[in-house]
């Protein structure tokens, strides 16, 4: 029996978690979501939808998918807590995607202001996961306010650039009591592999298959480098040598 | 009477209620909208009898695609 992402109590079949950001229709990002195979799909609240017209939740809802809430674009602690009470209003739902960036340009997140609205947003009985940088001391910090999981960032958001301290990610997952949800920074299917190889118990994609040529097909590609990238965690690697080790039996040679 | 609706200041008819701003909005009052009154969020059960009055701070969101 293999081991099931379980967050806050919750049990996941999928480790793929879907960001709805940049999809250029609701019917693509349906059919994305779908190849996806994932159960939780994470949405912004905003004064006015810029992107699209119709319901982004009918959508969520016929794909028998969970919504999870974010902050993003929130600047301040303050404008965080705001967005997620609003956010629970809306849906019904305890669970939020906490996002609190620094500035515009990195969309790094600011730790101080992330920590001081975690705090805040578990004492109100949210369920917090939280977008964090890849830094094991905040990640610690995260999880010893009550955070259900951490989401350290593999690069910026929308970057594309992959895993960039595969190092600091590691002491996150070695010293994590929480899932450790990799959010942020993958570009092809391959980067989503690597942080399940890694460890990770779930990632968070969402440029890489909105903005792909072809979302659709990225989202199957992305559904099966999340399963390939889990089993080969589960499986083991080999270790890596300076020197070859063979593989066919030494002994038994012609000529010996 | 003026609202602040949104970040912009807004006319609105004297008596409005939050369904009546969420029409002027072009919002749709179903699941994935929330509103807030000078920073508190009102319950949606509480929308209809909720008094708006001269002056408030009303602030719609809605889900939409993000993040």
């Amino acid at each position: 029996m293999r081991e099931k992402l379980q967050i806050a109590g919750r049990v996941f079949q999928s480790r793929l978690i879907f960001g709805t950001g940049g999809f250029t229709s609701l019917q693509v990002m349906g059919d994305a979501l779908r190849e996806t195979g994932a159960e939780m799909v994470t949405v912004a609240m905003r004064r006015v939808d810029p992107v699209a017209g119709g319901s982004i939740l009918e959508v969520i809802d016929a794909a028998g998918c969970d919504v999870l809430p974010n902050t993003a674009g929130c600047f301040t602690a303050a404008d965080a807590v705001f967005t997620a009470r609003m956010a629970r209003e809306a849906l019904g739902t305890e669970w939020i995607k906490l996002e609190v960036i620094g500035d515009d340009k990195t969309l790094l997140p600011d730790g101080p202001e992330l920590l001081t609205a975690a705090e805040q947003l578990v004492d109100e009985g949210f369920i917090v996961l939280p977008y964090c940088n890849d830094d094991p001391i905040l990640a610690r910090r995260l999880e010893q306010v009550g955070c259900a999981a951490v989401m350290p960032l593999g690069s910026p958001i929308g970057s594309g650039a992959g895993i960039r301290n595969p190092y600091n990610l590691a002491i996150i997952l070695e010293n994590a009591g929480v899932p450790v949800i990799l959010d942020a920074g993958i570009g092809t299917a391959s980067d989503a592999t690597v942080a399940m190889e890694l460890g990770c118990d779930a990632v968070l994609i969402a440029s890489s298959v909105s903005r792909a040529k072809d979302p659709v097909r990225m989202a199957r590609a992305m559904r099966l480098a999340v399963e390939s990238g889990r089993l080969a965690h589960e499986a083991g690697r080999i270790p890596r040598r300076l020197y070859a080790e063979a593989s066919s039996p030494t002994e038994g040679l012609a000529g010996t | 009477m003026m609202l602040n609706l949104n970040g912009e200041d807004t006319e609105v008819p004297a008596g409005s209620s939050i369904p009546d701003l969420l029409g002027i909005l072009g919002f749709e009052a179903g699941r994935g909208v929330a509103v807030a009154v000078n920073g508190e969020v009102v319950p949606r059960s509480e929308w209809e009898g909720f008094g708006v009055t001269e002056g408030m701070n009303v602030e719609v969101l809605r889900a939409v695609q993000g993040g």
